[in-house]
């Protein structure tokens, strides 16, 4: 689902983190925008979920093999490691049962890759804490009452979320504001604090 | 290559349509056998078609048409008994997402069809006289192994792709189950894997309909020299209403008085919805064969894909190479949303490679014969992506 629309400074990352030739699913695609970025850049054999008939019209008019779906209900149909990835982008915190769905991509693909922004950014904690006020940013424009993301989680929650699921962390990148890459050997509690959107490799 | 004919002298009779068409014609003799689904061997038999553009020299630019349940091969061109334009006009064509300066597109009456190829209406060379209900049940996989034949017969080895709605749908998924290998690229447009049976109980009604006319005479109409008019007109009545949706009929209709200022209190036809409705079953009767319906329809009736497969849809489709375009209207209750999503999640479990969108359209089942711009897109973006996959467009 399209949620966010500011640009998307997670896809470099995402694309950086693919194997060419790959075959991957993004469940939550969008109006396409990322697997068309693996198919030209990457030569993937892509396919999309998307959740709004506009994001898969716009998809399928762009020539793409995306199919009018929800990560709640449809990822069942797909086969176990049907794909080398299934990417997850932004999408995690708009799920109404986030650990089954990183359970189901975990089974769908040798590997998950899955973004989500982190609401232990200071900005967040600041809002809330000084504000009292739930945090409305450029990045996460809505209201408490009207927003898809009814899962928020950190950096440190997902973590935890992996070792339940029983999932192995093969990589992880934490982006700042810019998009920037945080230094890779700094401690978890400090990419929770300054991470704004995090990225992770995981496998089963 | 056989140049399409193009129908010059309109309002041809249908009878006259249905033994000596103005399409081309394609007989497969006493060597080319169908064998049928019911276990009867049909020969001869005939196949009745139109085609657009030009096959290229290496026959990989070809797309068939399979058309829906009254619908035929004039797909593009006047229809020589109606004399109105082709009835995919806006999707086929010059420059259309269906691109006949670009395609050799294929359309083919369907087997059991009265337009030209063998059906009910064709002459029995047994008996001389028309098969009537002698002609053994025709199933969607045996008008699809007739069109296969057909496709053989120019040569080609693989369709870029095949395209169909509603019981042209049927087809497209049955070419993609049953001919894998013959299909590049598949769309089906608001259809199903199996008719339901809320389906199959408005069928009923239509053949019964059929079947209680005087005039249809057992089904030995043609020789008898009646026309079964009220029964086919009726069942096309009913059959029209499914097509339709209560919003575009609200719409349009409402309870608007037919050129009158009350109702009269009787039983002439005093609302629009009425009078729309006779109209519609007055002119079916016009350009279709009564038995033909009969057996068009129960055709649909037996589509059932998963149950070839032990009830696994999925296994219709398992190793598929295909792509496959599925498209449904949110308004469509006779092939609701539900029936291509089926479609869609067994495509998904196969590992094909499957679009599949739901398109906002308050015109109900006729809406993929209709002017609908998202559709249009759909279509035309999933063929690019193919035909520059297939080679056929600079990728």
């Amino acid at each position: 689902m399209s949620i966010n629309s500011h640009p998307r400074v997670d896809f470099a990352v995402i694309a950086s983190l693919i194997e060419p030739g790959s075959r991957v699913l993004d469940v939550g695609s969008g109006d396409g925008e990322l697997l068309e970025l693996l198919q030209t850049s990457k030569g993937v054999d892509g396919r999309g979920v998307e959740l709004s008939q506009k994001g898969v019209s716009e998809s399928v008019a762009r020539g793409l093999s995306v199919i009018q779906g929800d990560a709640d209900s449809d990822l069942k149909y797909y086969p176990d490691g049907g794909f080398d990835y299934v990417i997850l982008s932004q999408t995690l915190q708009a799920t109404r049962n986030p650990k089954y769905v990183l359970t189901e991509l975990l089974r769908i693909g040798e590997k998950a890759i899955v973004s989500f922004p982190n609401f232990g950014h200071w900005r967040m904690r600041a809002s809330l804490a000084i504000n009292g006020r739930m945090p409305v940013t450029k990045e996460l424009p809505y209201s408490w009452y009207d927003t898809p993301n009814i899962h928020f989680c950190t950096i440190n929650d997902f973590v935890d979320m992996t070792k339940e699921v029983g999932a192995h962390v093969e990589s992880a990148v934490a982006l700042n504001a810019l998009g920037q890459r945080l230094a890779f050997n700094m401690p978890w509690g400090f990419w929770n604090l300054f991470g704004q959107q995090a990225v992770f490799l995981l496998r089963r | 290559m056989t140049k399409a004919t193009r129908p010059t002298a309109y309002k041809a009779s249908k009878s006259q349509e249905a033994t000596n068409p103005h399409s081309p014609v394609v007989e497969f003799g006493a060597d080319k056998p169908l064998n049928l689904d019911s276990g009867v061997s049909l020969s001869p038999f005939r196949i009745a078609y139109q085609s657009y553009g030009t096959l290229n020299e290496d026959k990989s630019n070809a797309i068939l048409i399979c058309h829906a349940l009254t619908g035929d091969q004039h797909v593009a061109n006047v229809h020589p008994v109606t004399g109105k334009s082709g009835w995919w006009e806006l999707l086929v064509g010059p420059g259309k997402p269906i691109d006949t300066d670009r395609y050799f597109v294929l359309c083919s009456n369907v087997l059991g069809g009265c337009l030209g190829s063998t059906g009910p209406a064709s002459i029995n060379p047994e008996t001389g006289k028309p098969y009537a209900l002698d002609l053994p049940i025709i199933t969607i996989a045996d008008m699809v192994r007739a069109q296969a034949m057909l496709v053989e017969h120019f040569g080609i080895e693989q369709l870029f792709a095949v395209v169909g709605g509603s019981m042209g749908g049927m087809q497209v998924l049955e070419w993609a189950s049953s001919h894998s290998d013959k299909v590049f690229a598949a769309v089906a447009l608001a259809t199903g894997a199996r008719h339901s049976s809320q389906n199959i109980a408005f069928h009923e009604v239509g053949r019964q309909a059929v079947m209680a006319d005087p005039e249809w005479k057992e089904g030995r109409y043609l020789e008898a020299g009646t026309v079964p008019r009220k029964g086919l007109s009726v069942a096309r009545m009913a059959a029209h209403i499914t097509y339709l949706s209560e919003t575009a009929l609200h719409n349009k209709f409402g309870r608007n008085l037919q050129d009158r200022q009350n109702v009269t209190f009787g039983f002439d036809a005093d609302f629009q919805i009425e009078s729309y409705l006779r109209h519609q079953g007055n002119t079916f009767v016009e350009r279709f064969d009564a038995n033909s319906y009969l057996y068009m329809t129960r055709a649909m009736d037996y589509f059932d894909l998963a149950a070839e497969h032990e009830g696994r849809l999925a296994d219709a489709f398992a190793g598929t190479k295909t792509r496959f375009c599925i498209v449904s209207f949110t308004s469509d209750w006779l092939f609701p949303t539900s029936e291509s999503r089926t479609v869609a999640h067994a495509l998904n479990a196969a590992g094909a490679s499957v679009s599949f969108v739901e398109i906002e359209s308050d015109r109900g089942h006729d809406s993929f014969l209709l002017d609908e711009p998202e559709m249009f897109s759909a279509v035309n973006g999933f063929l690019r992506s193919a035909a520059r996959a297939k080679g056929l467009l600079p990728s």
